[in-house]
């Protein structure tokens, strides 16, 4: 049975790239009719025109280019970038492992805050420091990612301290890692930009959950708080929150974007904002198409959670 | 409060002696922002002796219940008074209330065990149902070892009449019946061996049949064990059926208490001989809700006496009369000489493999009253809904003064739809909380296209003063209203067109026992009032005399039982009729 | 079996929404204005945002005030007679700049905001109202509309047809849609199985009429608690947009386009940036503190019946 609602959600999860490839070719279509020119500027000449249109393959009818650049996902062909001439895939290829880096970083250390501090506020609610907390997730949340972002640099980089590096130092070619101080105030601008939904969905779960039938009636057992709290009611917060904290790591492949440029980190939204200045339609193309899938994945792993943490789906027939 | 309630005591078991297990000494609660909601409570559980604690909601019965075990629930705070225990092979008594965290622990699920309202809700969905009696077993360090305790899960499992295998126990809540769920709840209590148990209304979401079942287990296992128990209810029936004695709870006070019988049939406070008036009795020896149509509130009044014998009577003969021969009271308002009213033939529905309704035939004449019996899950509802038309996807045929109706309300003409008027069954669910109870009323108005603004308005007063509610209930919402209320305002929105079928959906189900009977009483006087025939549907069997002519039993989709009220409650001719009758708590 | 994806698909939607919008109300209405002021998140949110809407639409006529100081100087220090918080980095007067650039943030993120409840709002209630195969294919589509973070969806939109405004807010607007739709399909599911809509079919009232007369009325708060929310996103991303380089075009005043232009000079002329982000973190967080203002002003009508 559990394979099988597995089964069933690839296939839908499979269905939403098709869709989106759909989506992210179509918006190419609505390009203005001499889309080289467009893209080229109006001093191109017209045999750079007829390069470009040749490259693009603006000759073919709108279908079969569609299917030769889906047929091209399949095997890493994303295409050729028209500013710079070479394969996205490469363009692309070192720049992927630098944006996950940061991603995973951030992922890491605000799901399990977000879900220690949501539970610790749904067990002191209503008290100052719960209160406090609620102010302050609110504020953060609230706040554009590069807001925080240059608050951040304000506070550590150039005003107020000169502690950390505002901007990426790493020559090109140098892994991002070689110098981790210039992932400090990147991974902490979005861990304060995530960590705040996480914390209040928890909160709010964990309240419901504290107030439910089930959590009295362990408590009238005599069951131990700190096991009620672990045994009884934590596993099921967890498959609502594991849906929340989905999104947000979703959320995180776009807010990435921001955030790389702010700190000039060399990663894929760094990518992305040269492509979409230079009108680099294939660069924007394929990383939108690898951005949906970062969301199929892990809402796949949230659905996971969700029926492992609910009987009723992981048993019924 | 600064008047002092005084409990009415029907003899001095309340008197400290030696049976007592738990007491409760002039308990009081408040909110956490000080408003007190008990008011000093006195009651004392004796072993092997079921307490049973009557109430409406509102009443405080849970929150008196819940503190004997020290616990309150968010909002609310111990106030003062005393709760003592006094545990199996101990001489002295513990202070329930000034223990401290683990101490208080240690007496719940062990000493003192509670029984949930729910089961659905009370048991832990993500845990097996074995694990869940075990837990407690393995909390309380239940015996010497392991086996021990495993045993005891079997054995508890086994002494709720469940099967104790390990198969059994690895089974989810939800894979469980409602029955069985409140089943292994019980065993849970009991697995402890406790002094006291606290039944927090365990049969409430129960059909007749399962709360039968269930009760007699919690009965057998009360005896055997030698635990003093305080059942919570708001059922005087299950009351009467289960305890040894009775305390009703008013508002925060303990009103009256002493033996089951000496309270029931001798009540002495004003609070509980009301409350014993307007319990329906399967034999309808007593009118229920008589004056009650002249009176709005009757919750608000609780002194007002509705008890009058001599009425009863008459309006007995009369109705068995009346039942014999329906065809008699069908009278001039019939438009078509021939045709009944209602007619209801061969109405079947089903939802793929499952058969709702199956050759249904029913039928309704002018100022005749049919009583549509059935548990849930019969598919009364369904039927009903059929009948107004909120349901289309019957077969067979619904007719009304012998012309075939269409299924939809919506295709159905303005004169039909006048025709048949359905009332919900929630009150607090059928009104818009958005709109005033006058332009709620007006909507059936406005779609038959009545009269102008102004000739609906006083159409729609009329319609709040007969059903008692008066004008100035015009202009306000529903959230200002009483559940009693909110429903008198339904059933005035049915009457506004002037129908002749009044389709009434279990419209007392959702509401306290007095404000039943007030209802009911309401009904019976509309009827009369209007020529108003009814459907009235229920799965309370014990209200059919008091307002039915012709009785009706539906079961599992079917009609079992069909024909005039005493009949059928005489000389049932189904099965399934003879054990709900038999089911129900006598009076 | 397809009642485990559905439960699945519930989860889901009781996440998204739960965290957000608080469990529909059935009871007695009381002002909600009043109850959003009530509360402290109201106030401190209402005046904040009214702070910087009045600084947004009154600077614009400050400005000949404001104006006139410019210096040839390639970055002039603050609190100096090149104006009262110097200039930016081709000698522009950073204040009177700021003063100017709060307008078209404000009044673009205002109509996305609008163009997405609207939308929103009526594909939400409609898949709810009609059920079935509609609300499958609309959930199924939004679905797919979600897979793509706003920001992305906005990148694409801007390399196809460039950074002008219509582009910002007409995209910004329709991916909110599915998101609003959301919160407004499963506001409407909580309504629609009450018993007075229910009513309202039974006397035949015109299916237009359910949804405006007696469906809408009753999932205003969700909706309110959205639009506020939705609001804070809008500002948010435009701003972003704007920082990045891809909303308003220099030399236009913007609060993000100063950001980006000025941020070079941090260290040394803090003013240009600090300025509009500060006016920018003061609006987002007045509006999202109204927003749960308004979400305990919808909690607190439900009084249980």
């Amino acid at each position: 049975m559990f394979g099988k609602v597995i089964g069933r959600r690839l296939i839908f999860s499979a269905f939403i790239l098709l869709a989106v490839s759909l989506l992210v070719f179509g918006a190419t279509l609505l390009l203005p009719g001499d889309a080289a020119r467009a893209i080229l500027g109006q001093q191109a000449t017209p045999e750079r025109i007829a390069a470009l249109n040749e490259q693009l393959g603006l000759n073919q009818p709108a279908w079969q280019r569609y299917f030769s650049w889906l047929g091209g996902l399949f095997v890493g062909d994303f295409g050729t970038s028209t500013a710079s001439g070479g394969s996205v895939a490469q363009l692309l290829g070192e720049r992927v492992g630098s944006s996950f880096i940061l991603m995973a970083a951030a992922a890491i250390i605000s799901v399990p805050l977000g879900i220690g501090l949501g539970v610790y506020q749904a067990l002191h609610r209503g008290g100052r420091r719960d209160q406090a907390m609620t102010g302050l997730s609110l504020v953060f949340a609230a706040m554009p990612e590069f807001v925080i972002g240059i608050g951040l640099i304000a506070i550590f980089a150039t005003s107020v301290f000169q502690i950390l590096p505002a901007v990426t130092l790493a020559p090109p070619g140098e892994p991002v890692w070689g110098r981790p101080e210039q992932l400090i105030l990147p991974t902490l601008t979005l861990i304060l930009v995530v960590t705040p939904y996480i914390v209040r969905m928890m909160r709010a779960t964990m309240i419901e959950v504290l107030d439910s039938g089930f959590v009295e009636m362990a408590r009238l057992k005599g069951v131990p708080e700190k096991r009620v709290i672990m045994r009884h009611a934590v596993p099921h917060a967890l498959g609502p929150v594991a849906q929340v904290v989905a999104i947000q790591l979703a959320w995180l492949a776009g807010g990435v974007v921001v955030v790389e440029f702010l700190f000039r980190y060399p990663g894929l939204g760094q990518a992305l904002i040269d492509a979409v200045t230079y009108r680099d339609v294939q660069v924007v193309q394929a990383i939108s198409m690898l951005v949906a899938a970062v969301y199929v994945v892990v809402n796949l792993a949230a659905d996971v959670v969700g029926i492992l943490t609910n009987p009723k789906l992981r048993s019924a027939a | 409060m600064t008047t002092e309630t005084t409990t009415v005591h029907h003899d001095d078991a309340n008197v400290p002696n030696e049976k007592i297990v738990l007491r409760v000494t002039d308990l009081k609660i408040a909110t956490t922002a000080g408003n007190e909601i008990l008011h000093g409570v006195n009651f004392a559980l004796s072993r092997g002796e079921i307490l049973g604690l009557v109430g409406e909601s509102g009443s405080g019965k849970t929150t008196a219940g819940l503190a004997c075990m020290g616990h309150f629930r968010e909002g609310l705070k111990f106030a003062s008074g005393s709760v003592s225990l006094w545990p199996r092979g101990d001489d002295t008594a513990v202070e329930v209330v000034e223990l401290d965290e683990v101490a208080v622990r240690s007496l719940r699920g062990s000493r003192i065990a509670y029984i949930p309202q729910d089961p659905a809700l009370s048991l832990n969905p993500a845990m097996r149902v074995g694990e869940q009696i075990r837990e407690v077993l393995d909390i309380h360090e239940f015996g010497k070892s392991e086996a021990e305790r495993t045993e005891r899960v079997a054995a508890v499992l086994v002494d709720v009449g469940l099967p104790g295998d390990k198969a059994y126990q690895k089974r989810w809540p939800h894979q469980l019946s409602g029955g069985q769920q409140q089943r292994i709840g019980i065993a849970m209590a009991f697995a402890m061996y406790p002094d006291v148990l606290i039944l927090d209304e365990p049969t409430t979401g129960l059909d007749v049949s399962t709360q039968a079942v269930v009760l007699d287990t919690i009965r057998q296992m009360t005896v055997a064990n030698n635990v003093a128990g305080l059942y919570i209810t708001h059922d005087l029936a299950v009351i009467k059926d289960i305890s040894d004695r009775v305390a009703v709870m008013l508002r925060g006070d303990l009103v009256e208490e002493g033996p089951v019988e000496s309270v029931l049939q001798d009540p002495q406070h004003e609070y509980t001989k009301m409350l014993m008036s307007a319990v329906p009795d399967l034999a309808g020896r007593k009118t229920i809700g008589e004056g009650a149509a002249a009176e709005p509130e009757p919750e608000s009044k609780a002194t007002h006496i509705l008890v009058s014998d001599k009425k009863s009577k008459s309006e007995d003969t009369n109705e068995s009369a009346r039942a014999q021969d329906p065809a008699d009271s069908a009278g001039g308002a019939a438009t078509s000489a021939s045709a009944p009213l209602l007619q209801v033939t061969d109405v079947a529905l089903a939802y793929g493999k499952a058969q709702i309704l199956d050759g249904i035939n029913l039928t309704l004449e002018p100022g005749d009253c049919t009583l549509l019996l059935g548990e849930s899950g019969s598919g009364k509802t369904t039927l009903s809904r059929c009948i107004a038309g909120l349901n289309d996807d019957y077969s067979g045929a619904v007719r009304l003064r012998g012309q075939e109706l269409a299924k939809s309300t919506r295709k159905r003409t303005n004169e039909q739809r006048v025709g048949i008027q359905y009332v919900f069954q929630s009150p607090f669910s059928s009104l818009n909380p958005r709109r005033s109870i006058g332009q709620s009323l007006t909507v059936p108005l406005e779609m038959s296209g009545e009269g102008t603004a102004a000739s609906r308005k006083a159409k729609v007063d009329e319609a709040l003063d007969s059903v008692r509610l008066g004008r100035s209930f015009y202009h306000r919402r529903p959230g200002d209203l009483s559940g009693g209320e909110r429903q008198r305002a339904a059933i005035a929105r049915a009457l506004v067109n002037q129908p002749s079928v009044l389709v009434c959906d279990e419209i007392t189900s959702a509401l306290d026992v007095s404000v039943q009977a007030s209802i009911v009483g309401l009904l019976r006087t509309l009827r009369e009032e209007h020529h108003l025939a009814m459907l009235f549907v229920t799965h309370n069997i014990a209200l059919s005399r008091h307002i039915a002519d012709n009785l009706a039993v539906l079961n599992k989709g079917t009609i079992v039982d069909y024909g005039p009220t005493a009949q059928v409650l005489e000389t049932p001719k189904h099965e399934y009729t003879r054990t709900l009758i038999a089911d129900v708590p006598k009076f | 079996m397809s009642t485990n994806t559905n439960s699945l698909d519930d989860l889901k939607s009781a996440a998204v929404d739960g965290g957000e919008v608080p469990k529909e109300s059935q009871t007695t209405y009381t002002p909600f204005f009043k109850r959003v002021l009530a509360q402290k998140q109201g106030k401190i949110g209402l005046t904040l945002t009214i702070i910087v809407l009045l600084l947004a639409f009154c600077g614009p006529l400050l400005l000949p005030w404001a104006t006139g100081n410019t210096a040839t100087e390639f970055v002039a220090k603050p609190f100096s007679p090149h104006g009262l918080f110097g200039s930016d980095n081709l000698g522009r007067d950073v204040l009177s700049r700021f003063f100017a650039g709060g307008l078209t943030l404000i009044v673009y993120s205002v109509l996305a905001t609008a163009l997405g409840m609207i939308l929103g709002a009526i594909i939400g209630m409609l898949a709810a109202y009609v059920g079935g195969t509609f609300d499958a294919i609309i959930m199924r589509l939004n679905d797919v509309i979600l897979a793509v973070p706003q920001l992305v969806f906005a990148l694409l939109a801007i390399t196809v047809l460039g950074p002008q405004g219509w582009v910002l807010v007409t995209v910004i607007g329709v991916t909110h849609a599915p998101r609003i739709a959301r919160v407004a399909r499963s506001a409407t599911l909580g309504v629609i199985t009450e018993d007075y809509i229910l009513a309202a079919e039974m006397y035949a009232m015109p299916r237009w009429k359910v949804l405006l007369r007696e469906l809408l009325p009753n999932i205003t708060g969700p909706l309110s608690v959205e639009a506020g929310l939705r609001l804070t996103y809008s500002i948010g991303y435009i701003a972003s947009l704007s920082f990045l380089g891809l909303g308003l075009q220099p030399p236009a005043a913007d609060w993000g386009l100063m950001i980006n232009e000025n941020r070079i000079a941090l260290s040394i002329q803090p003013w240009g940036v600090l300025l509009p982000v500060i006016a920018i973190a003061l609006l987002t967080i007045g509006t999202n503190l109204l927003a749960d203002s308004f979400a305990r002003a919808t909690a607190s009508t439900s009084v249980e019946a």
